[in-house]
């Protein structure tokens, strides 16, 4: 399973691309997608996205969907959808109130 | 302080105008976001995990009140409330909106600051020792050094375009505080038999996955030669530095290649041609710019010896903070004050804007204006009346910035990691926190005596751990973070590089091992006063490793 990660390109804040074509700030969100013809539909959204100025950096991530739940495998990507871990009061985690489980 | 002449300004100014058009003109779609990454690179603007970076770039880890109050509106206004101060002497943002950086960037000109050659492959801030013009073992100043290294390198068209980053570091003292070793070319003040200034010139020193310690290849270059010298060996490492892989790209690949005999001699043969140019350095020029260092005027303050020994005996926090934060300096009557951005538990480096504030107060009050960025990620007031050091500590403990820690186990160098950085693999800043809290007590900590920790969440070494008495190394493993640990090392002016142990820790182990390292040292050390690395030269890694991995391990 993956979905796809990217930057906003006006502020550099960590979005994941949603169903429809939304950019959405919250990985819970994201559009999960289990075969090569869903990840082609998210890098050709990405791709116009991109073209578009809305976003950089897009990359497809792998993730599990635990209890419902959409987790990244890579703590890189946990941290990112969290926030630094150091900070449970800034990043995403911080307007969540809760500190996502990183392991 | 150096105080920016006209040109200065023009040229920021110029550059603050330009990016403002550059960002206009990506948001609206005008360039792409190839053609603007190296643009917004050559303005100190990273992107990271959560958002953009930017760094600001403080020349020789000098500061001035104004400019550290500046940096506290910039927190406030534009970012989350805080700062980061780097093993570069520099400072970093974290949240920065791309929208916002030119805003940002005219509040920097504003006070004499840029981010210009904080990114991208060109000659980045000059570092310097953070007690220069204050330590009395200084041989001479290193910052007019360091400042005329600057304004030759700012914007210099023929180094632009390096083979990748470049490093320069310049110290003065006997003791090197400035790592110089492990720098691209390290410079080291001194002066020969008839007292005439020069330096000890060092090339192709680094960290990152290729380390290397520095190459002496000038025993003493006069001071009117630098330049011409520098844009020597820059000329040689352009023409003839690694351009076809990035990884090999540094000038001590360069070194490391050719062989230090036979780059001393394209060096040297280049400085011939250049030694007589326009590049030889005035003597009037040379002591135009010490003038802008010139230390303040210092009154006599005798009462300080009295002051002291009465806070101590009253208290015993400040007792400690004396014995560990106070660096002797040239005037008896003064002394340069460590402030540790290390509080047990905090993140090794940050500063709120609070404190900032806090401090760029105190610098008006008690130390002439003046602060600096320490390479360890601390700031330093550098001359302090030692009758006022007592008023300057309750007020920093106030703060949250009087912890008692200056080169003991809790001051490490931190790296910030996976928790920001888009390049880590693994987390530094929980480490750190986890190490802090486990030798929390002072008594413990000043047992062990000096030690430097420094890690890093990846191979490129921001962390510096090739060079920490125990250095650790992040790396990601079967997709856990997993921690290597290197002993001995040491970045000062006998540099090494640390010897890796054995097996790596999982995160869950790492404090664990560290807490073995030290028992192991107290266990073997002869004395108090043979520290852990003396004690580490003496011992190698023997029983180090027995004590961590058990006796199989001496077999392995």
């Amino acid at each position: 399973m993956k979905i796809l990660a990217a930057n906003r390109l006006i502020d550099g804040i960590a979005v994941w691309l949603g169903p429809n074509g939304n950019w959405v700030e919250d990985i819970r969100d994201a559009d999960v997608v289990r075969d090569a013809t869903g990840e082609e539909q998210l890098l050709a959204t990405a791709r116009d996205a991109f073209g578009n100025n809305l976003i950089v950096d897009p990359e497809l991530i792998d993730v599990d969907l635990i209890d419902g739940e959409v987790i990244p495998r890579r703590l890189r990507e946990r941290i990112r959808a969290a926030g630094p871990s150091i900070h449970p009061n800034l990043g995403k985690q911080a307007a969540r109130n809760a500190v996502v489980h990183l392991t | 302080m150096y105080r920016y002449d006209e040109f200065d300004y023009a040229v920021v100014k110029a550059r603050v105008d330009q990016f403002r058009d550059q960002v206009a003109r990506r948001l609206s779609g005008e360039l792409t976001e190839d053609q603007f990454k190296p643009l917004r690179l050559m303005n100190g603007v990273y992107l990271q995990l959560h958002s953009y970076m930017l760094r600001i770039a403080i020349p020789y880890g000098t500061l001035s009140s104004t400019q550290l109050r500046m940096l506290a509106v910039i927190a406030r206004d534009y970012d989350k409330g805080y700062g980061h101060f780097t093993t570069r002497q520099n400072l970093q943002f974290h949240w920065p909106a791309l929208k916002d950086v030119p805003d940002i960037l005219d509040k920097l000109a504003s006070v004499e600051m840029h981010c210009i050659q904080t990114s991208g492959n060109c000659i980045r801030n000059v570092t310097a020792d953070h007690f220069a013009g204050a330590a009395a073992d200084e041989m001479a100043d290193p910052r007019p050094y360091a400042e005329i290294l600057r304004q030759w390198s700012s914007l210099h068209p023929e180094f632009s375009y390096l083979p990748r980053k470049f490093k320069i570091a310049v110290t003065g003292a006997e003791r090197d505080r400035a790592a110089v070793q492990v720098h691209d070319i390290g410079l080291h003040l001194k002066k020969d038999a008839e007292g005439n200034l020069g330096f000890t010139v060092y090339v192709g020193g680094g960290l990152g996955r290729t380390p290397f310690v520095a190459k002496k290849i000038r025993d003493f270059l006069p001071e009117q030669d630098l330049l011409a010298y520098v844009t020597a060996i820059l000329r040689v490492y352009n023409l003839e530095g690694r351009r076809d892989n990035k990884y090999k790209a540094r000038i001590k690949i360069l070194v490391h290649e050719t062989g230090t005999a036979e780059l001393t001699a394209l060096v040297e043969k280049e400085f011939a041609h250049l030694k007589e140019s326009e590049l030889k350095l005035p003597e009037s020029d040379i002591r135009a710019i010490e003038t802008y260092f010139a230390p303040p005027v210092l009154p006599h303050r005798p009462e300080g010896d009295a002051v002291i020994a009465r806070a101590i005996a009253e208290d015993a926090g400040f007792a400690a903070w004396a014995r560990r934060n106070l660096q002797t300096h040239k005037n008896p009557d003064y002394a340069s004050v460590t402030i540790s951005l290390k509080g047990i538990g905090e993140v090794p480096g940050d500063m709120s804007a609070e404190q900032m504030d806090v401090v760029a107060d105190l610098a008006d009050e008690f130390a002439f204006s003046e602060i600096r960025v320490s390479h360890e990620q601390n700031l330093i007031l550098p001359h302090v009346a030692r009758a006022d050091l007592k008023q300057v500590y309750d007020r920093l403990k106030a703060a949250d910035l009087a912890t008692a820690n200056a080169g003991l186990i809790s001051d490490m160098i931190a790296c910030p990691g996976l928790d920001y950085c888009a390049l880590a693999n693994a987390r530094s800043i929980p480490i750190a926190q986890g190490i802090a809290e486990r030798f929390a007590d002072q008594a413990v900590q000043e047992d062990i005596g000096d030690l430097k920790i420094k890690i890093s969440g990846c191979i490129n070494a921001c962390g510096h751990h090739h060079v920490g008495h125990i250095g650790i190394l992040g790396v990601e493993k079967k997709g856990a973070e997993l921690y290597q640990v290197t002993l001995g090392g040491s970045g000062d002016e006998n540099a090494a590089l640390g010897d890796i142990i054995g097996r790596g820790f999982a995160e869950d182990e790492i404090v664990d091992a560290v807490d073995t390292i030290v028992k192991t040292y107290l266990a073997h050390r002869q004395d108090r006063h043979e520290s852990f690395l003396s004690a580490y030269q003496r011992l190698g890694l023997a029983p180090f490793k027995e004590a961590l991995y058990g006796s199989d391990a001496k077999v392995a």
